[in-house]
């Protein structure tokens, strides 16, 4: 850990707002991405045993 | 050959389906690519972000607090950034009708919202013990609180239209003409208010250029920041790709029903 | 043309509201905003100039979802598209009735309420001029808004969200333009700044315009 003096809490709160908002974006993006994915999976297996 | 002919025959429809060859391609190049650009984003993130941290020295006037632009720098260069992306691909869309441009242009604008966002805060924070204020109405916080709400307006419109292709046509529209005057609101602002930021630390220009030893980490940290917004946009377009197949193919289950 | 601009100010004037909503409104919030921040004429005529943009842009907005939405749902908006005007006529004389019938009353009536926000007669005159020169882009931009949501069953709300954003360049100019003029100071950059927004927005946007209004209508 640096040494940060009387700077410390502005740096840590901005990195911490930084590093928490791509957490959440890069999460929401899974997320949707998993969910999407399962979706179309499961559509695309219902067609397919139709067809056989 | 038997074998083989099925094979083409049900690519063929494979291809019919999907109805636009593009989209097939890009899911087999993106699926390919993902990897690489996921571990290249975390290696270069990881290295911009640690050396930043931990590794750069206190700079005179401004302390630690110095430290706050690796964060801050790249993050605002990438809501420019995606802006631009997706102007560019919101023109591919109109002029060439490449359905992958238009959805890559919906998939990068919440990415470009939360780099907006990240940035106005982190400008803020670095702002009270600077300035002794979080928030002054200097011209660049101010214009990139305007590019936030193009971002709120744009990502509006997506949801509030229906048909796909129609959304994809209106957004793009406003798009470009949302940049002609995002483009103009930057000039008027300037105008209106002349500003307490520092000049062009990152230009080019030697002189007037900050020291190395903030600049190399600074250039990893932005590197890792536009990795990563390639890698978000791809995972993002593959979804809204996946998202179209489905809605299609439900609406051809509904239809064989019916 | 003419014919099409005739019909839609008297389409305007007899719908009533269209008309004189856009009046009354500036001149509710000329009569509220004293109340807020208090009666003191230095602190008023101080705000003035700012308010009266403000409120003349607010007004503005109150209307234009007028500007398409009923000939879209009534079908003469499939009529004009055929119509041997090109749509970017139809779009650029909308916009036109839009301005005389919100705008030009606002312009003229900017006097009075620069009187009930403390102005003096040179304030008078600079908030009529900007006023002038700027509201043709207000009507203009609208009704690219009004054009890109025109298919949307509540489209007000989201009309606002994207217009408003791209009134920001003519509010800064205009308000800088009558609050320097007003201090007597030399105006002369953001006067010709905020007529060539005016100039750009009437030549360029009605092709925007008819471009989201074509979609709209596939």
């Amino acid at each position: 850990m640096p040494e940060l003096g009387k700077y410390a809490d502005a740096v840590l709160w901005s990195w911490a707002a930084t590093l928490g908002l791509i957490a959440l974006l890069i999460v929401m993006t899974w997320v949707q991405s998993r969910k999407a994915k399962a979706d179309h999976d499961a559509i695309e297996a219902r067609r397919k045993g139709k067809e056989s | 050959m038997p074998e083989m002919h099925r094979t083409k025959q049900a690519r063929d429809r494979y291809n019919f389906l999907w109805e636009w060859a593009n989209p097939v391609k890009f899911m087999w190049f993106s699926g390919l690519a993902l990897p690489w650009l996921v571990a290249a984003t975390v290696l270069t993130m990881a290295i911009g972000l640690i050396w930043g941290f931990f590794f750069t020295p206190e700079a005179a006037n401004f302390g630690s607090s110095v430290k706050i632009i690796y964060v801050h720098v790249p993050s605002a260069f990438m809501a420019i950034s995606a802006w631009f992306m997706m102007l560019v691909a919101s023109l591919i869309w109109l002029i060439r009708r490449h359905h992958v441009s238009a959805l890559a242009a919906k998939a990068a604008a919440p990415v470009g919202t939360v780099m907006t966002v990240i940035a106005l805060i982190t400008g803020a924070i670095w702002g009270e013990p600077m300035w002794g204020t979080y928030w002054a109405w200097d011209p660049r916080l101010t214009s990139f609180l305007i590019l936030f709400l193009f971002y709120l307006g744009y990502m509006a419109l997506w949801g509030a239209i229906e048909d796909p292709d129609t959304a994809a046509d209106l957004t793009s529209v406003l798009a470009v003409v949302g940049s002609v005057f995002a483009f103009l609101s930057r000039y008027a602002v300037n105008f209106w208010n002349q500003g307490l930021h520092q000049g062009a630390t990152l230009s080019l220009d030697q002189e007037e250029n900050i020291a190395n030893v903030y600049w190399l980490p600074l250039l990893f940290a932005m590197a890792g920041f536009g990795l990563l917004f390639v890698t978000l946009v791809f995972i993002r377009t593959r979804t809204e790709i996946r998202k179209r197949r489905t809605h299609a193919l439900e609406l051809r289950e509904r239809m064989a029903d019916a | 043309m003419i014919a099409l601009l005739a019909r839609d100010l008297r389409l305007a004037i007899r719908a009533g509201g269209g008309f004189g909503l856009g009046l009354a409104f500036f001149l509710i919030v000329s009569v509220l905003v004293p109340f807020a921040v208090g009666p003191e004429a230095e602190v008023l005529a101080r705000i003035a100039p700012g308010i009266l943009w403000v409120g003349a842009l607010l007004a503005c907005l109150l209307s234009l979802d007028r500007i398409f939405q009923l000939d879209f749902e009534d079908g003469s908006l499939d009529l004009l598209a055929t119509a041997p005007i090109p749509m970017e006529g139809t779009v650029a004389v909308k916009a036109l009735a839009h301005w005389i019938t919100t705008g030009l009353p606002l312009v003229a009536a900017a006097p009075v309420f620069g009187a009930l926000m403390s102005l003096d007669e040179r304030g008078y005159w600079w908030i009529f001029v900007t006023l002038l020169i700027g509201t043709p882009a207000l009507s203009m931009i609208g009704a690219f808004g009004a054009a890109l949501t025109v298919g949307l069953k509540r489209g007000g709300l989201l009309l606002s969200l994207l217009v408003l954003p791209l009134y920001i360049p003519t509010l800064i100019f205009g308000a800088e333009a009558a609050t320097r003029g007003i201090g007597g100071f030399d105006n002369t950059t953001p006067l010709l700044m905020l007529a060539g927004i005016t100039a750009a927005a009437v030549a360029l946007l009605p092709f925007a315009a008819s471009a989201a209004i074509r979609i709209n209508l596939r």
